[in-house]
Protein backbone atom coordinates (compact mmCIF):
# COMPACT_ATOMS: atom_id res chain seq x y z
CA UNK A 1 0.00 0.00 0.00
CA UNK A 2 1.44 3.01 -1.18
CA UNK A 3 0.44 6.00 1.39
CA UNK A 4 0.57 9.86 0.18
CA UNK A 5 0.76 11.97 2.30
CA UNK A 6 -3.31 12.84 2.67
CA UNK A 7 -3.10 9.62 4.66
CA UNK A 8 -0.25 10.49 6.50
CA UNK A 9 -1.31 13.61 7.99
CA UNK A 10 -4.72 11.77 8.70
CA UNK A 11 -2.82 8.73 10.79
CA UNK A 12 -1.23 11.52 12.59
CA UNK A 13 -4.14 13.31 13.41
CA UNK A 14 -5.47 9.72 14.53
CA UNK A 15 -2.18 9.59 16.73
CA UNK A 16 -2.14 12.85 17.84
CA UNK A 17 1.21 13.64 16.54
CA UNK A 18 1.56 17.32 15.10
CA UNK A 19 3.67 16.59 11.61
CA UNK A 20 5.11 20.01 9.58
CA UNK A 21 4.61 19.96 6.19
CA UNK A 22 7.83 19.13 5.51
CA UNK A 23 7.93 15.88 7.42
CA UNK A 24 5.08 14.18 5.34
CA UNK A 25 6.85 13.20 2.68
CA UNK A 26 9.31 11.62 3.47
CA UNK A 27 7.60 9.63 6.32
CA UNK A 28 4.76 8.96 3.59
CA UNK A 29 7.62 7.24 1.89
CA UNK A 30 9.07 5.18 5.13
CA UNK A 31 5.66 4.25 5.64
CA UNK A 32 5.03 3.11 2.17
CA UNK A 33 8.14 1.51 2.48
CA UNK A 34 7.27 -0.64 5.82
CA UNK A 35 4.02 -1.39 4.73
CA UNK A 36 4.83 -3.17 0.83
CA UNK A 37 7.25 -5.03 2.71
CA UNK A 38 4.83 -6.38 5.75
CA UNK A 39 2.39 -7.48 2.79
CA UNK A 40 4.46 -10.75 1.76
CA UNK A 41 1.96 -12.18 3.89
CA UNK A 42 -0.84 -12.18 1.90
CA UNK A 43 1.67 -14.83 0.39
CA UNK A 44 0.36 -16.84 3.17
CA UNK A 45 -2.93 -19.29 3.01
CA UNK A 46 -5.17 -18.08 6.44
CA UNK A 47 -8.27 -19.44 5.61
CA UNK A 48 -10.05 -21.00 8.60
CA UNK A 49 -7.12 -19.94 10.76
CA UNK A 50 -7.84 -18.50 14.13
CA UNK A 51 -6.19 -15.05 15.32
CA UNK A 52 -3.74 -15.78 17.66
CA UNK A 53 -3.83 -12.55 20.14
CA UNK A 54 -1.51 -13.64 23.22
CA UNK A 55 0.96 -16.96 23.95
CA UNK A 56 -1.08 -16.95 27.67
CA UNK A 57 -4.07 -18.96 28.29
CA UNK A 58 -6.94 -18.03 26.78
CA UNK A 59 -9.31 -17.52 29.44
CA UNK A 60 -8.53 -14.34 32.08
CA UNK A 61 -8.22 -15.21 35.54
CA UNK A 62 -11.01 -14.32 37.92
CA UNK A 63 -10.31 -12.68 41.26
CA UNK A 64 -12.47 -10.90 44.18
CA UNK A 65 -13.63 -7.74 42.80
CA UNK A 66 -12.47 -5.68 45.86
CA UNK A 67 -9.94 -2.40 45.94
CA UNK A 68 -6.67 -3.74 46.53
CA UNK A 69 -4.89 -0.10 45.71
CA UNK A 70 -5.29 3.29 45.94
CA UNK A 71 -5.67 6.07 48.29
CA UNK A 72 -2.76 7.94 47.33
CA UNK A 73 -3.41 10.85 45.51
CA UNK A 74 -0.80 12.63 46.28
CA UNK A 75 2.35 10.14 45.23
CA UNK A 76 -0.34 9.95 42.08
CA UNK A 77 -0.31 13.38 41.43
CA UNK A 78 3.43 14.26 42.35
CA UNK A 79 4.46 13.50 38.60
CA UNK A 80 1.69 15.72 36.98
CA UNK A 81 3.53 18.43 34.85
CA UNK A 82 0.48 20.62 36.29
CA UNK A 83 -2.35 19.84 38.84
CA UNK A 84 -4.36 21.99 41.51
CA UNK A 85 -6.37 20.95 44.34
CA UNK A 86 -5.96 17.32 43.99
CA UNK A 87 -6.55 17.20 40.31
CA UNK A 88 -4.43 17.05 36.86
CA UNK A 89 -5.49 20.26 34.94
CA UNK A 90 -5.40 20.64 31.26
CA UNK A 91 -6.13 23.30 28.88
CA UNK A 92 -10.09 24.61 28.92
CA UNK A 93 -12.12 22.71 27.01
CA UNK A 94 -15.67 24.08 27.43
CA UNK A 95 -16.01 27.42 26.86
CA UNK B 1 40.72 -8.18 47.06
CA UNK B 2 41.51 -6.07 44.76
CA UNK B 3 39.08 -3.86 43.02
CA UNK B 4 40.06 -5.64 39.45
CA UNK B 5 40.06 -9.55 40.87
CA UNK B 6 36.68 -8.69 42.18
CA UNK B 7 35.00 -8.10 39.10
CA UNK B 8 36.60 -10.43 37.33
CA UNK B 9 34.26 -12.96 39.94
CA UNK B 10 31.20 -14.29 37.65
CA UNK B 11 27.47 -14.03 40.13
CA UNK B 12 28.05 -17.34 40.93
CA UNK B 13 31.61 -17.19 41.93
CA UNK B 14 30.58 -13.75 44.22
CA UNK B 15 27.74 -15.26 46.11
CA UNK B 16 30.54 -17.63 46.96
CA UNK B 17 32.74 -15.47 48.02
CA UNK B 18 30.11 -13.35 49.92
CA UNK B 19 29.10 -16.57 51.84
CA UNK B 20 32.31 -17.26 53.18
CA UNK B 21 33.19 -13.62 53.95
CA UNK B 22 36.41 -13.68 51.78
CA UNK B 23 35.05 -9.69 50.80
CA UNK B 24 31.49 -7.89 52.00
CA UNK B 25 28.43 -6.62 49.95
CA UNK B 26 29.91 -3.30 50.30
CA UNK B 27 33.53 -3.97 48.51
CA UNK B 28 31.56 -5.88 46.59
CA UNK B 29 29.32 -2.84 45.32
CA UNK B 30 32.21 -0.31 45.80
CA UNK B 31 34.35 -1.94 42.89
CA UNK B 32 31.21 -1.73 40.77
CA UNK B 33 29.84 1.65 41.53
CA UNK B 34 33.76 2.53 40.57
CA UNK B 35 33.40 0.30 37.40
CA UNK B 36 30.21 2.22 36.36
CA UNK B 37 32.03 5.32 36.68
CA UNK B 38 34.94 3.97 34.94
CA UNK B 39 32.95 2.91 31.77
CA UNK B 40 30.97 6.42 31.60
CA UNK B 41 32.25 6.56 28.19
CA UNK B 42 30.34 3.47 27.31
CA UNK B 43 27.03 5.52 27.68
CA UNK B 44 25.58 1.99 28.95
CA UNK B 45 23.81 3.90 32.49
CA UNK B 46 20.86 6.45 32.28
CA UNK B 47 21.10 6.57 35.85
CA UNK B 48 23.59 5.33 38.17
CA UNK B 49 22.65 4.71 41.73
CA UNK B 50 25.69 4.49 43.55
CA UNK B 51 24.44 5.50 47.10
CA UNK B 52 21.19 3.67 46.60
CA UNK B 53 23.63 0.41 46.13
CA UNK B 54 26.06 1.23 49.10
CA UNK B 55 22.74 1.20 51.37
CA UNK B 56 21.87 -1.99 50.02
CA UNK B 57 25.03 -3.98 50.29
CA UNK B 58 25.16 -3.21 53.61
CA UNK B 59 22.03 -4.70 54.55
CA UNK B 60 23.15 -7.34 52.64
CA UNK B 61 26.20 -7.84 54.74
CA UNK B 62 24.28 -7.36 57.62
CA UNK B 63 22.29 -10.47 56.73
CA UNK B 64 25.06 -12.58 55.91
CA UNK B 65 26.98 -11.50 58.87
CA UNK B 66 24.16 -13.14 60.89
CA UNK B 67 23.78 -16.72 58.28
CA UNK B 68 20.91 -15.06 56.73
CA UNK B 69 22.16 -15.11 53.60
CA UNK B 70 19.30 -14.63 50.43
CA UNK B 71 19.31 -16.23 47.21
CA UNK B 72 21.12 -12.74 45.86
CA UNK B 73 22.49 -11.27 48.38
CA UNK B 74 24.74 -8.06 48.14
CA UNK B 75 24.63 -8.90 44.04
CA UNK B 76 25.27 -5.87 41.94
CA UNK B 77 22.74 -5.67 38.89
CA UNK B 78 22.11 -3.42 36.43
CA UNK B 79 18.58 -2.43 35.73
CA UNK B 80 17.03 -1.57 32.19
CA UNK B 81 15.64 1.84 32.46
CA UNK B 82 12.34 0.39 31.48
CA UNK B 83 11.71 -1.23 35.02
CA UNK B 84 9.86 1.45 37.20
CA UNK B 85 11.68 2.21 40.26
CA UNK B 86 10.13 3.59 43.05
CA UNK B 87 11.34 7.24 43.56
CA UNK B 88 13.95 6.79 40.86
CA UNK B 89 13.90 8.26 37.66
CA UNK B 90 12.39 5.68 35.16
CA UNK B 91 12.98 7.44 31.50
CA UNK B 92 12.17 4.30 29.18
CA UNK B 93 14.84 6.03 27.03
CA UNK B 94 12.31 8.72 25.77
CA UNK B 95 11.99 12.65 26.36
CA UNK B 96 8.45 11.80 26.70
CA UNK B 97 8.85 10.28 30.17
CA UNK B 98 11.08 13.74 31.44
CA UNK B 99 11.64 13.28 35.16
CA UNK B 100 8.82 10.71 36.13
CA UNK B 101 9.59 9.09 39.09
CA UNK B 102 7.18 5.95 39.71
CA UNK B 103 5.44 5.81 42.84
CA UNK B 104 5.64 1.82 42.84
CA UNK B 105 8.24 -0.93 42.40
CA UNK B 106 7.80 -3.21 39.45
CA UNK B 107 7.15 -6.61 40.50
CA UNK B 108 10.42 -7.97 38.79
CA UNK B 109 12.92 -5.59 40.55
CA UNK B 110 11.03 -5.61 43.90
CA UNK B 111 11.88 -9.65 43.96
CA UNK B 112 15.34 -8.88 43.16
CA UNK B 113 15.77 -6.76 46.52
CA UNK B 114 13.47 -8.69 47.93
CA UNK B 115 16.13 -11.65 47.20
CA UNK B 116 18.92 -9.31 48.37
CA UNK B 117 20.12 -7.78 45.15
CA UNK B 118 22.12 -4.32 45.03
CA UNK B 119 20.34 -1.89 42.27
CA UNK B 120 23.35 -0.28 40.60
CA UNK B 121 21.94 2.01 38.20
CA UNK B 122 19.34 1.79 35.55
CA UNK B 123 20.91 1.22 31.99
CA UNK B 124 20.12 2.72 28.58
CA UNK B 125 17.90 0.89 25.75
CA UNK B 126 16.48 2.10 22.63
CA UNK B 127 13.27 3.90 23.11
CA UNK B 128 10.37 2.37 24.48
CA UNK B 129 12.50 -0.79 23.86
CA UNK B 130 12.05 0.11 20.08
CA UNK B 131 15.10 -0.97 18.26
CA UNK B 132 18.19 -3.82 17.49
CA UNK B 133 20.88 -0.84 18.31
CA UNK B 134 20.45 0.75 21.39
CA UNK B 135 21.20 4.46 19.73
CA UNK B 136 17.94 5.60 19.52
CA UNK B 137 17.63 6.85 23.53
CA UNK B 138 17.00 10.32 24.23
CA UNK B 139 19.73 9.80 26.39
CA UNK B 140 22.41 9.09 23.61
CA UNK B 141 23.89 5.49 21.97
CA UNK B 142 25.06 3.17 23.91
CA UNK B 143 28.41 1.68 22.99
CA UNK B 144 30.05 -1.51 22.89
CA UNK B 145 33.16 -2.33 25.02
CA UNK B 146 33.81 -4.05 21.91
CA UNK B 147 36.27 -3.03 18.72
CA UNK B 148 37.08 -4.49 15.54
CA UNK B 149 41.23 -4.97 16.11
CA UNK B 150 42.63 -2.22 14.44
CA UNK B 151 39.88 -0.28 13.89
CA UNK B 152 38.64 2.50 16.02
CA UNK B 153 35.06 2.81 15.30
CA UNK B 154 32.39 2.70 17.95
CA UNK B 155 30.14 -0.02 17.39
CA UNK B 156 26.92 -0.87 18.78
CA UNK B 157 26.04 -2.85 21.42
CA UNK B 158 22.87 -4.52 19.84
CA UNK B 159 19.23 -3.44 21.08
CA UNK B 160 17.07 -2.71 22.58
CA UNK B 161 18.58 -3.95 26.26
CA UNK B 162 22.00 -2.74 25.18
CA UNK B 163 23.14 -0.85 28.32
CA UNK B 164 22.35 -4.11 30.32
CA UNK B 165 24.53 -6.22 27.59
CA UNK B 166 27.53 -3.51 27.39
CA UNK B 167 27.69 -2.92 31.33
CA UNK B 168 27.87 -7.23 31.80
CA UNK B 169 30.12 -7.33 28.62
CA UNK B 170 32.27 -4.12 29.78
CA UNK B 171 31.95 -5.49 33.97
CA UNK B 172 30.14 -2.64 34.68
CA UNK B 173 27.47 -4.77 36.07
CA UNK B 174 27.92 -8.26 37.86
CA UNK B 175 24.16 -9.18 36.00
CA UNK B 176 21.86 -7.27 34.55
CA UNK B 177 17.75 -7.66 33.40
CA UNK B 178 16.25 -6.82 30.32
CA UNK B 179 13.60 -7.48 28.44
CA UNK B 180 12.46 -9.01 24.65
CA UNK B 181 9.98 -8.04 22.72
CA UNK B 182 11.69 -9.48 19.44
CA UNK B 183 15.22 -10.18 20.70
CA UNK B 184 16.25 -7.16 22.68
CA UNK B 185 17.91 -9.62 25.37
CA UNK B 186 19.13 -12.25 23.30
CA UNK B 187 20.84 -9.94 20.18
CA UNK B 188 22.54 -7.41 22.61
CA UNK B 189 23.94 -10.48 24.49
CA UNK B 190 24.88 -11.98 21.06
CA UNK B 191 26.66 -9.09 20.23
CA UNK B 192 28.69 -8.55 23.43
CA UNK B 193 29.32 -11.90 24.04
CA UNK B 194 27.41 -12.47 27.24
CA UNK B 195 24.28 -14.48 28.31
CA UNK B 196 20.98 -13.77 27.50
CA UNK B 197 17.62 -15.24 28.37
CA UNK B 198 14.28 -14.58 27.18
CA UNK B 199 11.84 -16.81 29.65
CA UNK B 200 8.16 -18.73 28.20
CA UNK B 201 5.81 -15.60 27.86
CA UNK B 202 4.05 -15.41 31.58
CA UNK B 203 7.17 -16.51 33.50
CA UNK B 204 7.90 -13.32 34.65
CA UNK B 205 5.61 -10.55 35.69
CA UNK B 206 5.60 -7.28 33.47
CA UNK B 207 3.95 -5.82 35.88
CA UNK B 208 5.50 -2.21 36.01
CA UNK B 209 7.53 -2.82 33.11
CA UNK B 210 6.80 0.24 30.37
CA UNK B 211 4.73 -1.24 27.99
CA UNK B 212 5.83 -1.42 24.69
CA UNK B 213 3.86 -4.87 22.97
CA UNK B 214 2.34 -6.70 25.69
CA UNK B 215 2.07 -9.36 24.01
CA UNK B 216 5.55 -9.61 23.04
CA UNK B 217 7.16 -8.39 26.06
CA UNK B 218 9.26 -10.53 28.55
CA UNK B 219 11.30 -9.58 30.99
CA UNK B 220 14.76 -12.05 31.66
CA UNK B 221 17.86 -12.12 33.18
CA UNK B 222 21.63 -11.34 31.43
CA UNK B 223 24.88 -12.21 33.04
CA UNK B 224 28.25 -13.40 32.00
CA UNK B 225 27.60 -17.34 32.38
CA UNK B 226 24.50 -19.67 32.37
CA UNK B 227 24.61 -20.50 35.50
CA UNK B 228 24.52 -16.60 36.60
CA UNK B 229 21.40 -15.99 34.55
CA UNK B 230 19.37 -18.90 35.94
CA UNK B 231 19.96 -17.95 39.20
CA UNK B 232 18.88 -15.05 38.26
CA UNK B 233 15.80 -16.24 36.99
CA UNK B 234 15.00 -18.21 39.78
CA UNK B 235 14.58 -14.56 41.86
CA UNK B 236 12.67 -13.11 38.71
CA UNK B 237 9.81 -16.02 38.10
CA UNK B 238 6.90 -16.95 39.53
CA UNK B 239 3.06 -15.85 39.59
CA UNK B 240 2.11 -12.33 39.71
CA UNK B 241 -1.80 -11.49 40.54
CA UNK B 242 -1.16 -7.99 39.26
CA UNK B 243 -0.45 -9.35 35.25
CA UNK B 244 -3.17 -11.14 34.14
CA UNK B 245 -0.81 -13.13 31.64
CA UNK B 246 0.91 -14.13 34.40
CA UNK B 247 1.49 -17.88 34.90
CA UNK B 248 0.37 -19.59 38.00
CA UNK B 249 3.20 -22.63 38.07
CA UNK B 250 5.90 -23.40 40.54
CA UNK B 251 9.61 -22.21 40.22
CA UNK B 252 11.83 -24.76 39.76
CA UNK B 253 15.32 -24.54 40.97
CA UNK B 254 17.16 -23.57 37.33
CA UNK B 255 20.78 -24.29 38.27
CA UNK B 256 19.88 -27.26 39.59
CA UNK B 257 19.08 -28.45 35.98
CA UNK B 258 22.65 -27.53 34.70
CA UNK B 259 23.66 -31.28 35.13
CA UNK B 260 25.87 -31.30 31.94
CA UNK B 261 23.96 -34.72 31.00
CA UNK B 262 22.27 -33.74 27.40
CA UNK B 263 22.73 -37.58 26.23
CA UNK B 264 19.87 -38.51 24.06
CA UNK B 265 18.00 -35.20 23.88
CA UNK B 266 16.67 -34.15 20.21
CA UNK B 267 18.06 -30.97 18.86
CA UNK B 268 16.19 -29.25 15.88
CA UNK B 269 17.85 -27.91 13.47
CA UNK B 270 15.24 -25.83 11.09
CA UNK B 271 16.27 -25.47 7.54
CA UNK B 272 14.65 -22.41 6.84
CA UNK B 273 17.05 -20.54 9.50
CA UNK B 274 19.81 -21.23 6.50
CA UNK B 275 18.71 -17.39 5.03
CA UNK B 276 19.84 -15.87 2.03
CA UNK B 277 22.65 -13.71 2.52
CA UNK B 278 23.71 -15.69 6.16
CA UNK B 279 27.60 -14.55 6.63
CA UNK B 280 29.37 -18.33 5.84
CA UNK B 281 31.12 -18.04 9.66
CA UNK B 282 28.02 -17.95 11.45
CA UNK B 283 26.42 -20.83 9.09
CA UNK B 284 29.85 -22.52 10.12
CA UNK B 285 29.51 -21.08 13.75
CA UNK B 286 25.71 -23.01 13.47
CA UNK B 287 27.69 -26.38 12.08
CA UNK B 288 30.10 -26.12 14.90
CA UNK B 289 27.38 -25.81 17.65
CA UNK B 290 25.54 -28.74 16.24
CA UNK B 291 28.85 -31.34 16.54
CA UNK B 292 29.09 -29.64 19.99
CA UNK B 293 25.86 -31.48 21.31
CA UNK B 294 26.32 -33.80 18.79
CA UNK B 295 29.51 -34.79 20.88
CA UNK B 296 27.66 -34.57 24.00
CA UNK B 297 25.26 -37.25 23.54
CA UNK B 298 22.73 -34.98 21.93
CA UNK B 299 20.74 -36.21 18.65
CA UNK B 300 20.31 -33.29 16.26
CA UNK B 301 17.64 -33.83 14.13
CA UNK B 302 16.98 -31.80 10.71
CA UNK B 303 13.20 -30.06 11.12
CA UNK B 304 11.40 -27.20 9.09
CA UNK B 305 9.48 -24.13 10.43
CA UNK B 306 8.12 -23.32 7.33
CA UNK B 307 6.45 -19.88 8.68
CA UNK B 308 9.97 -18.96 9.72
CA UNK B 309 9.90 -15.98 6.28
CA UNK B 310 6.84 -14.55 7.21
CA UNK B 311 7.67 -13.92 11.08
CA UNK B 312 9.65 -10.56 10.89
CA UNK B 313 6.37 -8.97 8.71
CA UNK B 314 4.02 -10.60 11.73
CA UNK B 315 6.08 -8.89 14.23
CA UNK B 316 6.18 -5.87 12.54
CA UNK B 317 2.36 -5.40 12.49
CA UNK B 318 1.28 -6.45 15.53
CA UNK B 319 4.45 -4.92 17.64
CA UNK B 320 3.28 -0.94 16.25
CA UNK B 321 -0.26 -2.10 16.60
CA UNK B 322 0.15 -2.87 20.43
CA UNK B 323 2.39 -0.07 20.40
CA UNK B 324 0.49 2.54 19.20
CA UNK B 325 -2.44 1.61 22.08
CA UNK B 326 0.18 1.21 24.78
CA UNK B 327 1.78 4.72 23.98
CA UNK B 328 -1.49 6.35 24.07
CA UNK B 329 -1.22 6.93 27.55
CA UNK B 330 1.25 9.58 27.04
CA UNK B 331 -0.33 12.58 26.56
CA UNK B 332 1.02 15.20 28.60
CA UNK B 333 -1.27 15.10 31.13
CA UNK B 334 -0.66 12.82 33.88
CA UNK B 335 3.11 12.81 33.63
CA UNK B 336 6.46 13.29 31.77
CA UNK B 337 6.73 15.83 29.09
CA UNK B 338 4.15 18.32 28.71
CA UNK B 339 3.95 20.93 25.73
CA UNK B 340 0.89 23.35 26.54
CA UNK B 341 -1.70 24.30 23.90
CA UNK B 342 -4.26 26.26 23.31
CA UNK B 343 -5.84 23.71 23.04
CA UNK B 344 -6.43 19.92 24.97
CA UNK B 345 -6.06 18.63 21.13
CA UNK B 346 -3.15 20.68 20.74
CA UNK B 347 -1.48 20.26 23.89
CA UNK B 348 -1.53 16.48 22.88
CA UNK B 349 0.07 16.67 19.35
CA UNK B 350 2.55 19.40 20.09
CA UNK B 351 3.46 16.90 23.40
CA UNK B 352 3.49 13.46 21.36
CA UNK B 353 5.85 15.19 18.48
CA UNK B 354 8.17 16.98 20.66
CA UNK B 355 8.41 13.52 23.16
CA UNK B 356 8.62 10.81 20.82
CA UNK B 357 11.51 10.10 18.25
CA UNK B 358 11.64 8.76 14.60
CA UNK B 359 11.56 5.33 15.12
CA UNK B 360 8.53 5.38 18.07
CA UNK B 361 6.90 7.38 16.21
CA UNK B 362 7.60 5.57 13.03
CA UNK B 363 5.91 2.60 14.73
CA UNK B 364 3.05 4.37 16.72
CA UNK B 365 2.08 5.98 12.69
CA UNK B 366 2.66 2.28 11.27
CA UNK B 367 0.50 0.25 14.68
CA UNK B 368 -2.06 3.38 14.09
CA UNK B 369 -2.81 2.77 10.22
CA UNK B 370 -2.83 -1.14 10.75
CA UNK B 371 -5.75 -1.01 13.73
CA UNK B 372 -7.89 1.74 11.76
CA UNK B 373 -11.17 0.97 10.11
CA UNK B 374 -10.98 -0.16 6.50
CA UNK B 375 -7.52 -1.91 7.39
CA UNK B 376 -7.65 -3.72 10.44
CA UNK B 377 -8.47 -7.23 9.10
CA UNK B 378 -6.07 -6.96 6.03
CA UNK B 379 -3.15 -6.01 8.02
CA UNK B 380 -3.55 -6.79 12.39
CA UNK B 381 -5.99 -9.40 11.74
CA UNK B 382 -3.75 -10.89 9.38
CA UNK B 383 -0.95 -10.99 10.91
CA UNK B 384 -2.46 -12.43 14.22
CA UNK B 385 -3.59 -15.49 11.96
CA UNK B 386 -0.25 -15.94 10.68
CA UNK B 387 1.03 -15.57 14.22
CA UNK B 388 -1.19 -18.90 15.00
CA UNK B 389 0.70 -20.61 12.32
CA UNK B 390 4.24 -19.72 13.59
CA UNK B 391 3.30 -21.21 17.10
CA UNK B 392 1.98 -24.41 15.50
CA UNK B 393 5.36 -24.82 13.17
CA UNK B 394 7.08 -24.94 16.86
CA UNK B 395 4.03 -26.99 18.49
CA UNK B 396 4.97 -29.61 15.44
CA UNK B 397 8.59 -29.23 16.38
CA UNK B 398 8.60 -29.72 20.01
CA UNK B 399 6.54 -33.50 19.17
CA UNK B 400 9.91 -34.69 17.56
CA UNK B 401 12.49 -32.77 19.40
CA UNK B 402 13.64 -31.27 22.64
CA UNK B 403 14.70 -27.78 21.69
CA UNK B 404 16.25 -26.06 18.92
CA UNK B 405 19.43 -24.48 18.08
CA UNK B 406 19.96 -22.04 15.65
CA UNK B 407 22.55 -18.67 15.63
CA UNK B 408 20.93 -15.30 17.73
CA UNK B 409 21.52 -12.84 14.82
CA UNK B 410 22.47 -12.88 11.64
CA UNK B 411 25.35 -10.81 12.07
CA UNK B 412 27.69 -9.31 14.48
CA UNK B 413 27.86 -6.00 16.20
CA UNK B 414 27.67 -2.85 13.09
CA UNK B 415 29.16 0.02 13.96
CA UNK B 416 26.80 3.38 15.29
CA UNK B 417 24.90 4.75 12.60
CA UNK B 418 24.67 1.60 10.47
CA UNK B 419 21.56 0.83 9.06
CA UNK B 420 20.30 4.07 11.12
CA UNK B 421 18.59 5.19 7.92
CA UNK B 422 16.77 2.21 6.40
CA UNK B 423 14.24 0.60 9.08
CA UNK B 424 13.95 -2.89 7.56
CA UNK B 425 17.76 -3.03 7.48
CA UNK B 426 17.51 -2.79 10.99
CA UNK B 427 14.21 -4.99 11.59
CA UNK B 428 16.14 -7.48 9.96
CA UNK B 429 18.88 -8.13 12.79
CA UNK B 430 15.55 -9.83 15.06
CA UNK B 431 15.19 -12.27 12.24
CA UNK B 432 16.24 -15.28 14.23
CA UNK B 433 14.71 -13.86 17.80
CA UNK B 434 11.32 -12.73 16.86
CA UNK B 435 9.71 -16.25 16.28
CA UNK B 436 10.20 -16.74 20.33
CA UNK B 437 8.33 -14.13 20.81
CA UNK B 438 5.75 -14.46 18.66
CA UNK B 439 5.36 -18.28 20.14
CA UNK B 440 5.79 -17.10 23.42
CA UNK B 441 8.46 -19.57 23.86
CA UNK B 442 12.12 -19.74 26.05
CA UNK B 443 15.49 -18.95 24.27
CA UNK B 444 18.74 -17.97 25.44
CA UNK B 445 21.51 -16.79 23.23
CA UNK B 446 25.26 -18.18 24.50
CA UNK B 447 28.49 -16.57 23.46
CA UNK B 448 30.00 -19.16 20.80
CA UNK B 449 32.93 -17.52 18.97
CA UNK B 450 34.32 -14.72 17.42
CA UNK B 451 33.76 -13.20 13.95
CA UNK B 452 36.45 -13.21 11.37
CA UNK B 453 36.89 -9.47 12.81
CA UNK B 454 36.76 -10.29 16.47
CA UNK B 455 33.52 -10.02 17.51
CA UNK B 456 31.32 -12.10 19.47
CA UNK B 457 28.39 -14.63 17.88
CA UNK B 458 25.93 -16.88 19.51
CA UNK B 459 23.79 -19.43 19.19
CA UNK B 460 20.59 -19.75 20.40
CA UNK B 461 18.77 -22.41 22.05
CA UNK B 462 14.62 -22.86 22.05
CA UNK B 463 12.86 -24.61 23.78
CA UNK B 464 9.17 -25.69 25.33
CA UNK B 465 7.11 -23.26 26.77
CA UNK B 466 7.68 -23.62 30.75
CA UNK B 467 11.02 -25.65 29.77
CA UNK B 468 13.49 -23.27 30.97
CA UNK B 469 15.60 -26.19 32.43
CA UNK B 470 16.19 -28.22 28.88
CA UNK B 471 17.13 -24.91 27.55
CA UNK B 472 19.26 -24.17 30.28
CA UNK B 473 21.21 -27.56 30.83
CA UNK B 474 21.65 -27.40 26.70
CA UNK B 475 23.11 -23.84 27.14
CA UNK B 476 25.61 -24.70 29.60
CA UNK B 477 26.43 -27.83 27.45
CA UNK B 478 27.32 -25.31 24.46
CA UNK B 479 28.71 -22.68 26.92
CA UNK B 480 31.21 -25.35 28.18
CA UNK B 481 31.96 -26.70 24.78
CA UNK B 482 32.63 -23.16 23.12
CA UNK B 483 34.79 -22.44 25.90
CA UNK B 484 34.29 -18.09 24.81
CA UNK B 485 36.72 -16.57 27.04
CA UNK B 486 37.36 -13.54 25.07
CA UNK B 487 37.25 -10.56 26.39
CA UNK B 488 36.37 -6.79 25.10
CA UNK B 489 38.80 -3.92 24.78
CA UNK B 490 37.26 -2.41 27.25
CA UNK B 491 37.03 -3.78 30.41
CA UNK B 492 36.82 -1.77 33.94
CA UNK B 493 39.47 -2.83 35.96
CA UNK B 494 41.94 -2.94 33.36
CA UNK B 495 41.17 -6.43 33.41
CA UNK B 496 41.89 -8.96 30.56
Amino acid sequence: MALDTAAVARIASLARIRLSEAELDPLADELSHILTWVEQLNEVDTTGVAPMASAAAASLPMRADAVTDGGCPSAILGNAPRAARGFFTVPKVVE
Amino acid sequence: MSDRSLLELNLAEARDGLARRMFSARELTAAYNDAVAEAKPLNAYITPTPERALTMADAADERLARGEALLLDGIPVAVKDLFCTKDIQTTAGSHILDGFRPPYESTITDKLWQAGAVMIGKANLDEFAMGSSSTTSWYGPVESPWRRPGDNRPLVAGGSSGGSAAAVAARAALAAIGTDTGGSIRQPASFCGIVGLKPTYGRCSRWGVVAYASSLDHPGPMGRTVRDVAIMLRAMAGHDPRDSTSAALPVPDFAAALTGDIRGLRIGIPREYSVDGMPGEIAALWQQGVEWLRAAGAEPVEISLPMTKYALATYYIIAPAEASSNLARYDGVRFGLRIEGDSLEEMYELTRAAGFGAEVRRRVLIGTYVLSAGYYDAYYLKAQRVRTLIARDFAGAFERVDCILTPTAPSAAFAIGDKSDDPIAMYLNDVFTVPANLAGLPAISVPAGLSADGLPLGLQITGRAFDEETVLRVAEVLESAARFRHLPGFVAGGGG
